[in-house]
């Protein structure tokens, strides 16, 4: 423990480098999970059987396949075939794609959940699918995807350690580092502890905001 | 407010064709028919209150004008047009509207729902002017204008900035009528528009709609178990039992003199 705390203060950069690439890792494939979860929960909506059905074998597959086995996947077996792609990039894919698939449920979930009532007013008011849905539907369904969502990105954020399991230096792959070269594995181990809960409990606050946010726009608890 | 503009397209189509035509439409939910070859025709600016018990098919006569169902067989006609049909490949022949084909044609109709239906998210004044803006293209403030004028003729001037969920049922139906009118509908439809209120809510909703029957010619056709009203407003009763019209008349002569039994029958329940 004498020599834990000099050799913290020397890692303090490293860690900190570290930190900001689990957030980058958490914000990028957290970015293309949302894209892919609208695009997929969008489609699975669609009128068109196939289209549901591609829909349907995709997010079967990425929730059905481990985050850590596509991972690896993506970082030892894509390269046999001639494709090598940067470690972080391979994170940042995985992430999306799992978390995507889980994500589109929610998005489906959601506009399915504004009453149909809403879409009847739209259409007697003249306007068209795409009118209704963005005008309409999902700004209703976006209050009630806030919840779900902040799970799933807490979820995100806790499985970016897998990362360090392909090379990608981040906050684990650099406490584990300061571990090995001090052998203070319990006091390591404590101070990842606390870090991660520190940033799930930062991204929690940001989307308890955004729910609040959300809710006030349909003049619910305390929206006017 | 010039209210004469809340039916201004009305005076461009000038036509002999009946503002509605319902020929022989049949409408099945799955082995139930709910309308059976129904024969129907609202003149232009005609104002009709289709009264009956409930399940009777009154309600499904509007979702299919309204665009809100697809008839199973027949053909609706709106200004002499095949509404819910349009002209297959085949010459002569119909085919099942596209969405593209309703999407066109469902501007011309308006409807206010038994449950309001009004957007949460939007205010009061932004419900009004989301459909003249985004659907029929009109600039915001052109829109907010007669938006206002519109929430003014409904009394409700007052709260233009307010929420939905903050008004009483009453005023959010009377929101939902200027919303309607907002797109100068021809044809306005009205599904059970005060069922859904307290009775002391009623009459603001039926004065309003008065005051629009009487200041416009816009075409009424509508659902009500409001007798009085229905005798205020209407041209024309039909009296609807299990999908077909059992007896049509001029408002007076069908509710003091009903010529058939089940018409009988059905007023003395609902008085």
């Amino acid at each position: 423990m004498a020599e834990f705390l000099p050799e913290l203060r020397r890692a303090v950069p490293r860690l900190g480098e570290g930190l900001l690439t689990t957030v980058e890792a958490t914000v990028l494939g957290a970015a293309l999970a949302l894209l892919l979860a609208y695009t997929l929960g969008l489609l699975s909506r669609s009128a068109r059987l196939p289209v549901r059905g591609a829909v349907r074998v995709v997010v079967e597959f990425f929730r059905g396949t481990s985050l850590y086995v596509q991972l690896f996947w993506l970082f030892f077996a894509l390269p046999m075939v001639g494709f090598r792609l940067e470690p972080l990039v391979c994170g940042v894919l995985a992430l999306g794609l799992n978390f995507g698939a889980y994500g589109s449920e929610v998005v489906r979930g959601a506009v399915t959940a504004v009453p149909r009532a809403q879409t009847e007013a739209a259409i007697a008011l003249g306007m068209g699918p795409v009118l209704r849905l963005r005008r309409v539907v999902l700004p209703q369904a976006h209050a009630l995807m806030v919840a779900p969502f902040k799970n799933l990105l807490v979820q995100l954020l806790k499985a970016t350690p897998l990362l360090s399991l392909v090379t990608v230096p981040d906050l684990t792959f650099q406490i584990d580092q300061l571990r090995s070269s001090t052998g203070a594995t319990a006091a390591s181990y404590l101070l990842l502890l606390g870090l991660y809960f520190g940033m799930a409990v930062v991204l929690s606050l940001l989307m308890n905001a955004l729910e609040r946010a959300a809710k006030a726009r349909l003049g619910q608890e305390g929206g006017t | 407010m010039p209210i004469e503009e809340l039916s201004e397209d009305l005076t461009k189509v000038p036509t002999a064709h009946p503002a509605v035509r319902f020929d022989r439409v049949t409408k099945r939910f799955g082995d139930h028919t709910v309308l059976d070859g129904l024969d129907l025709e609202v003149a232009r600016g005609e104002r009709v209150t289709l009264i009956g018990p409930s399940g009777s098919g009154k309600t499904t006569i509007l979702r299919l004008l309204m665009t809100l169902e697809r008839v199973t067989d027949g053909v609706i006609h709106v200004d002499g047009q095949p509404f819910s049909h349009m002209p297959g490949r085949t010459a002569g022949k119909l085919v099942p509207a596209s969405e593209r084909h309703l999407a066109a044609r469902r501007r011309r109709i308006g409807m206010v729902f038994q449950q309001f239906n009004l957007f949460p998210h939007m205010s009061v004044l932004e419900n009004v002017v989301e459909a003249p803006v985004h659907v029929l293209g009109e600039g915001r403030e052109e829109a907010g204008l007669r938006a206002r004028e519109l929430l003014d003729l409904v009394g409700l001037s007052d709260k233009v900035d307010a929420r939905p969920t903050r008004l009483s049922g009453g005023q959010q139906q009377r929101v939902a009528i200027a919303r309607a009118l907002a797109m100068r509908p021809e044809i306005l439809l009205l599904d059970e528009v005060t069922s859904a209120l307290d009775p002391e809510l009623v009459a603001e909703v039926l004065d309003v709609l008065r005051e629009v029957a009487r200041r416009t010619d816009i075409t009424l056709l509508c659902v009500t178990h409001e007798m009085g009203f229905a005798r205020d407003v209407s041209d024309r009763i039909l009296m609807f039992d299990g999908g077909r019209i059992v007896e049509s008349g001029p408002a007076d002569a069908l509710l003091d003199a009903p010529g058939e039994e089940r018409t009988r029958a059905f007023l003395s329940s609902v008085r």
